[in-house]
């Protein structure tokens, strides 16, 4: 359900959530980021941070230099009514990833579950056009729309160990890139050489919310030198306007 | 000029923190910071730091390696000792070459700031020295045998002094909280039951959430929200039923319907509580929530009042002197 106006919901006397909708939907998404932008372009004083998430932006603000009922015309007056006309910078990046069980550690499983050969799962996921929605959980933990639906699954009840270093992952009927180890729910379905977080390169993450994703299978030899070269510095992802 | 200190002993969960890591959380990154941003504050502006050692229940024992330098200890209750000589919870002095500074757990209170004047030689991570030990972002936790480098030492002062404040004391008073974001995911029987309980503080608490433990709290509609940002206070509500706060090392999104939010004035005295501490909810408005704020940013400015722990007294005296019962006191006149 799309929220029109949308919802100003309190969280504390610091945040305000700006709900656009109750649903994982890229228009409701694509509010939350131009609403984003427009406060990033031209922040009200007093605003501190502003989270974008699938359906909601939480502006988070110091209360004793901006009141409410400011904050809320400020954001009111920023909010893009005709969402065809708002240029989004959207990116397309095309990023590598192994889907060999060798370095794919849970695709075996994940298939069986499925009713996929480990074949058509990665030649299925391969195959989407995602669209990055929001970080979350870690730093570089990238949530991605658009996995196709034969491979929705629901995630795991208990969690499994730490996943690798550029995890990429199934879960619950999204898709998921794991920059930096930690433990998930969800399945890993293949690895990245890319490093999309490193907190010693410029920029610090390449996705942005909104940009298009699409995955290229490379094999495990491929994995391997493009490993040694995004160890080096270099930027894997190839990058387009989309 | 440098310094350094010394760590002879450290619990787990010691950590260097900042005020927080901002401006990140759209890609996933934590913010940190200090459980009780008050007391961190009290700690550093004593000393002109910017960041401070964030001591947990665990204890801390460090030493000056080669020359005086400016200490201010603020949080909670805790137990300080300077080479065994009692000191009150929260004061300013100089921390001698070679003396045992030891901080840990007291009568109440849960975090302690150490600040040292001057700047850790540490590098920033995207910005900030706050240590978000899960992600591995920021400083490792702090272990015996560290050393911390301090780039231009503040001068030691030559007395030392208490510091009190409301805010640095023991306070059983309800934590207040603002209804929301996601208070329309409860029955008003949910809801009111939240606001009667009294809730135990659960073992399983940390930096990242400090979880409750009472009846459980149902949710109305059934399933989770779609992931939203999430900021330090929100009190969650899983399936279980059983409330969780999140706090500083939260995840910067979270799934579960936000029952209500734990207003700033009382974040950090949240913090302070220990598991098995009793905690009740007091609900209040926008309006008491930024009153509340503006009385507690003031006093802050303001600062703690400073009492000369004894007339005189430097850290040589009181290393030297039997003073143990003045200390205590931090009055200026002799007590027994």
């Amino acid at each position: 359900m799309r929220y029109d106006p949308p919802r100003f919901l309190d969280q504390g006397e610091t945040a305000l959530s700006v709900e656009f909708g109750d649903t994982v939907d890229p228009e409701i998404n694509a509010r939350v980021l131009a609403l984003d932008a427009a406060l990033r372009h031209d922040p009200p004083a007093g605003v501190c941070e502003t989270t974008p998430s699938y359906r909601a932006l939480l502006v988070q603000y110091e209360p004793l230099e901006i009141d409410r009922a400011t904050l809320v015309r400020d954001i009111t007056m920023r909010l893009t009514h005709d969402d065809a006309a708002t240029p989004t910078e959207r990116r397309c990046w095309t990023i590598p990833c192994c889907y060999d069980p060798a370095l794919a550690e849970d695709i075996v499983e994940a298939a069986q579950t499925l009713g996929q050969t480990v074949e058509s799962l990665a030649r299925l996921h391969a195959g989407g056009d995602y669209r990055a929605y929001m970080y979350g959980f870690a730093p570089g933990w990238c949530y991605l729309g658009g996995l196709p639906t034969a491979l929705a699954m629901p995630r795991r009840l208990t969690p499994r160990g730490v996943t690798p270093t550029g995890a990429v992952l199934i879960g619950g009927g999204l898709s998921l890139i794991g920059a930096n180890p930690m433990p998930t729910g969800w399945y890993v379905i293949g690895r990245t050489p890319e490093k999309l977080f490193s907190s010693r390169r410029q920029p610090n993450f390449l996705i942005a919310p909104g940009d298009r994703i699409r995955f290229e299978a490379i094999d495990t030899t491929r994995f391997a030198a493009l490993e040694t070269r995004a160890a080096q510095g270099e930027t894997l992802a190839r990058c387009e306007s989309a | 000029m440098r310094a350094a200190v010394l760590i002879r002993t450290a619990g787990p969960g010691v950590t260097v923190q900042d005020a927080g890591r901002f401006g990140y959380a759209r890609f996933g990154v934590t913010p940190a910071g200090p459980m009780d941003l008050a007391a961190f504050r009290t700690a550093t502006c004593a000393v002109g730091a910017n960041a401070a050692i964030e001591i947990s229940l665990g204890g801390l024992t460090l030493e000056s390696v080669n020359a005086p330098l400016a200490i201010a200890i603020a949080g909670g209750g805790f137990d300080l000792r300077l080479d065994g000589h009692r000191l009150p919870p929260a004061c300013r002095l100089s921390l001698p070459p070679g003396a045992a500074l030891t901080i840990r757990a007291g009568e109440w209170g849960a975090w302690a700031y150490l600040a040292i004047g001057g700047r850790f030689d540490l590098p920033p991570t995207l910005g900030a020295l706050a240590t978000h030990a899960r992600s591995g972002l920021g400083p490792k936790p702090l272990a015996a045998g560290d050393r911390l480098t301090i780039i231009d030492p503040a001068p030691a002062p030559g007395a030392a002094d208490a510091l009190q404040a409301s805010w640095l004391t023991q306070d059983a008073a309800p934590i207040r909280v603002m209804p929301g974001p996601q208070d329309d995911y409860f029955s008003p029987e949910a809801l009111a039951r939240f606001f009667e309980t009294p809730w135990r503080l659960g073992a399983r608490s940390d930096r990242m959430a400090y979880a409750l433990e009472g009846p459980p709290i149902a949710q109305a509609r059934g399933r989770d929200i779609v992931s939203d940002g999430a900021a330090m206070g929100a009190i969650q509500i899983p399936g279980s039923g059983a409330p969780f706060v999140l706090m500083a090392d939260r995840q910067p999104t979270g799934g579960y319907p936000k029952i209500a939010t734990v207003i700033g004035a009382d974040l950090g005295r949240l913090a302070q509580k220990r598991p098995g501490d009793i905690i009740s909810f007091q609900r209040v408005t926008l309006e008491e929530a930024v009153a509340a704020r503006r009385a507690l940013f003031s006093a802050l400015t303001v600062g703690p009042q400073q009492m000369a722990l004894h007339r005189d007294m430097t850290t040589e005296a009181l290393l030297a002197g039997n003073l143990v019962g003045g200390v205590i006191s931090a009055t200026d006149e002799p007590s027994r």
